[in-house]
């Protein structure tokens, strides 16, 4: 039973990042109808620009304070985000019209751009570095079970991100603009609704979440590197379908859901071999028996 | 009298809460041209797509040649003898004129994958068929001179005719025609109307029509179907349907009457 | 009349591999490595551009494909013993190694070719990993360090031998009654039901195809390498043959050739700047969408694209 709830309580802490990076893809796809592939390079990114400014925080505000922490969250979410809108404003933009296929081949052409720039040695390099710790790191102990404080700061970040994020959506004009645009682009333009703008605040949102979810996947991983971004993307990018791509609280629950089955998976041994697999094997099973993912709407082709 | 070509009964579609169309009970005997109008959003499209196996009635049933089509795939009724045109112009987009034609006549060609790749005589004689067949089709419709050229290169009334051409090299023994006139000028609307009973004629077709232009469906058709909501709320003939007070409510609303 | 003399070519192309191969003790071994190399991209580029190209069906999985025929001929090979000698064995091993590809293609494809667009990618990208993990994790084939001292049975002669018959059989499916069928997928599922076409069993078939030529082309590399690891058949594989089928221009069988030779050709022509090569490559696939998304070679659009 302790063993069941050790599992439980790990796969929640690796569920909220997945949670976390899947909003990002589900924004996008929302707004734009395609999967944006170097979603999983911004996280590392984050995680890098982290990785560069920490030092310098910590001189200014002391070591592993809790003010310093919030500076390196916020300071990796403004560069992400930053970098996500010049993706998208300058790869993206130009194909709006273009075939999906199109824009779904530049989008991996960006994340491999992205990956191979940060690995030449003049760049990041391809060796892994160890990531600063930011706080101290305590185990709280709760009978037989443990929790680091580390799955504590991700799960609390991710909930404050999550209610955030469903305020910015739901009751804000920019979010309700959002909203349009997703749900029919050309009409939402003849509103007036800046159709361009609002494509760009999503990816910056995005980026921004990826970027945060990157810091925290870093600090949980032994090191940085610039293919660290691939396998979690990948699993987020499982979970945003799993829930129902497009569909917020879907990207959450299938985040969730996702860090669950693999913490239990991967704690069943011969199984463990085959956690990339495994992902892709719930990927294409849902995609398969409901392509519409847990909580996504189907439609029908009009003739 | 035969039994009916084509019949409908009672078939109803439902997508989520909204009712398409309901209980439709209708039928098209050999060689008749039948109309079926009504406004906007009233089901005829819908009703075609339920005939042609693209969407599957909820409930009711639809017989073709007296079968049961129900979950019986598009392809399938084709090959039974069910073509159909597209409201909007659904023509192959890289192919040739003649192209779109051999596709459609694939039906008859009879040649499969492996001897596709052997290329041996059967399927050289088979080629030089389906392609004079496809030409002689082209020829009748005074298109064969831009057999080569792309088939949306095309001027929009020749698409729309081409189309047509298309669904008569399946050899369907039911042509379902949506919206054919839409676009068109008056005198390519009389083109058109002589082009449909010359194809109804030569080739011993019946022909279901939707169409919103009442100059051609009251030109043409023997029999009309009114559709308002997803109701049929009249049939008879072109005289009748011209007097019949629920039609002239639905187009005209009911201050009218 | 609209049927040119296919078979002909196919003998042409066959002919020039044989005597290509009378020639090839010629030849630098380095060179003549990477004309083999030229040989295998054209076959995995034509066969993927009938699923991709002419079909429209977008797949991502390809060097999946590839790893099943390349795999299974190799472990028949380090089996088979004194066999290996006879001038028969190789092509069988290597249709054998198609065949099970094509297998495998099939149980792909009749699930997912129900998808479209990028789920369809993504699903066949999946796939493509599933196969990776499964050799990853099979001791038979040396699990995650693969197969070593593979027999060196693939040279000039197989491999453009193969080249020509994927080719042909490839432009001579497409360019018959029967072949038409599959751009007339491409251009409308709906259009292409409604008048006779089974599309489902279209889109298994074209992938099926493309499957069996990636399985051979996969048979040719593990012999003319020599060795086999799974890591070399991951997506970025995958992503190689797309770009190629998307640089020649979907659908145009000459254009892609010339990608495939192009782009085999190219890290050599860019040895002094092998650092920066990947990230010249990357750069390529982007400029490429953005300013010539119909292909490098797409000069006349409007006339005949698929022959």
């Amino acid at each position: 039973m302790d063993w069941f709830f050790q599992q439980l309580i790990n796969g929640l802490g690796l569920g909220a990042i997945y949670a976390l990076i899947a909003l990002g893809y589900t924004m996008v796809y929302g707004v734009l109808r395609f999967i944006n592939f170097a979603h999983s390079d911004v996280l590392m990114l984050g995680a890098f620009t982290a990785f560069y400014i920490a030092p310098k925080i910590e001189k200014l505000s002391g070591s592993q304070s809790a003010l310093g922490c919030i500076m390196v969250f916020i300071l990796a979410a403004a560069v992400c985000a930053i970098i996500g809108m010049l993706i998208e404003r300058l790869a993206y933009r130009p194909l709006r019209n273009r075939p999906k296929l199109t824009v779904l081949i530049t989008a991996i052409g960006v994340s491999l751009l992205i990956e191979f720039t940060a690995q030449n040695e003049k760049v990041f390099g391809a060796a892994p570095q160890p990531f600063p710790q930011l706080l101290p790191e305590h185990a709280l102990h709760w009978g037989a079970l443990v929790v680091s404080s580390n799955d504590v700061l991700t799960v609390s970040v991710t909930t404050v991100l999550l209610v955030a994020m469903w305020w910015i959506v739901q009751k804000t004009r920019i979010g309700t603009a959002m909203r349009a645009v997703s749900y029919n682009q050309q009409a939402a333009y003849l509103m007036g609704v800046p159709v361009d703008r609002i494509i760009s605040f999503t990816f910056g949102l995005g980026s921004a979440l990826a970027a945060i979810a990157g810091v925290l996947y870093a600090i949980k991983a032994p090191g940085i590197e610039p293919l660290m971004g691939v396998q979690p993307g990948l699993r987020a990018f499982v979970a945003a379908v799993l829930g129902g791509i497009g569909n917020l609280p879907g990207a959450v629950l299938g985040g969730v859901l996702l860090g669950l089955l693999e913490t239990f998976a991967g704690g069943i041994s011969g199984l463990s071999n085959y956690r990339d697999a495994i992902a892709f094997g719930i990927l294409i099973l849902i995609l398969l028996l409901k392509p519409a993912g847990l909580l996504g709407r189907s439609s029908v082709e009009k003739v | 009298m035969n039994a009916p070509l084509l019949e409908l009964e009672k078939a109803t579609i439902q997508f989520g809460g909204l009712t398409a169309v309901s209980g439709l009970s209708f039928s098209i005997g050999e060689g008749e041209l039948v109309g079926i109008i009504g406004p906007n959003g009233a089901g005829k499209t819908t009703a075609f797509n339920m005939i042609t196996g693209v969407y599957q009635p909820t409930s009711g049933t639809i017989r073709f040649l007296g079968k049961n089509t129900l979950g019986v795939r598009p392809n399938r009724l084709a090959g039974a003898g069910i073509a159909r045109t597209f409201q909007n112009i659904r023509l192959f987009r890289s192919l040739s004129v003649l192209d779109n034609i051999r596709v459609a006549a694939r039906l008859h060609n009879g040649e499969g994958y492996f001897s596709a790749l052997w290329r041996g005589k059967g399927w050289l004689k088979a080629e030089v068929e389906t392609e004079k067949n496809a030409l002689e089709l082209l020829e009748i419709f005074n298109l064969a001179d831009q057999r080569d050229e792309l088939a949306i290169s095309l001027p929009y009334g020749d698409q729309r005719r081409l189309e047509i051409v298309r669904a008569l090299a399946t050899r369907p023994r039911l042509l379902l025609l949506d919206e054919p006139a839409a676009g068109m000028n008056p005198a390519e609307k009389d083109d058109l109307m002589r082009l449909i009973r010359f194809v109804k004629d030569r080739y011993h077709l019946a022909v279901l029509l939707v169409e919103h232009d009442m100059k051609v469906v009251m030109g043409i058709c023997q029999r009309i179907a009114v559709l308002e909501y997803g109701i049929k709320i009249a049939e008879g003939s072109p005289k009748e349907i011209q007097v019949h007070p629920k039609v002239i409510e639905a187009y005209l609303g009911a201050a009218a009457v | 009349m609209a049927f040119p003399g296919a078979k002909r070519w196919l003998l042409l192309g066959i002919a020039l591999a044989i005597l290509a191969s009378y020639l090839s003790p010629q030849f630098n071994r380095y060179y003549l490595g990477v004309i083999i190399d030229v040989g295998i991209a054209i076959i995995l580029a034509t066969s993927l551009n009938l699923i991709n190209g002419h079909t429209g069906q977008f797949s991502l999985g390809h060097a999946g494909f590839m790893a099943v025929g390349g795999f299974f001929s190799a472990w028949v090979s380090l089996h088979a013993g004194a066999s290996v000698d006879a001038v028969w064995y190789f092509p069988l091993v290597l249709i054998a190694g198609g065949l099970l590809a094509a297998a495998v293609g099939l149980l792909v494809g009749v699930p997912s070719l129900r998808l479209r667009g990028d789920y369809l990618a993504i699903v066949t990208l999946g796939f493509g990993e599933i196969i990776r993990v499964v050799a990853q994790n099979t001791e038979a084939i040396g699990a995650a360090s693969g197969l070593k001292g593979i027999p060196k049975l693939t040279n000039l002669g197989w491999t453009f031998g193969f080249a020509a018959i994927s080719v042909y059989a490839i432009s001579a499916l497409v360019n018959s009654t029967y072949g038409r069928a599959f751009i007339a997928v491409h251009d409308d599922e709906i259009a292409a039901e409604s008048n006779g076409i089974d599309t489902t069993r279209t889109k298994v078939i074209a992938f099926v195809t493309g499957a069996f030529f990636a399985g051979i082309a996969g048979g040719l590399y593990a012999h003319h390498k020599q060795f086999l690891s799974p890591t070399g058949f991951d997506w970025l594989k995958s992503i190689d043959i797309v770009v190629m089928v998307i640089l020649g221009g979907m659908g145009r069988t000459a254009g892609v050739i010339a990608a495939a030779i192009l782009l085999t050709l190219m890290p050599e022509f860019l040895r002094e700047f092998s650092e920066y090569r990947m990230i010249i490559y990357a750069l390529l696939i982007i400029l490429l969408m953005l300013l010539r998304p119909a292909g490098l070679f797409a000069i006349n659009l409007k006339r005949r694209r698929h022959s």
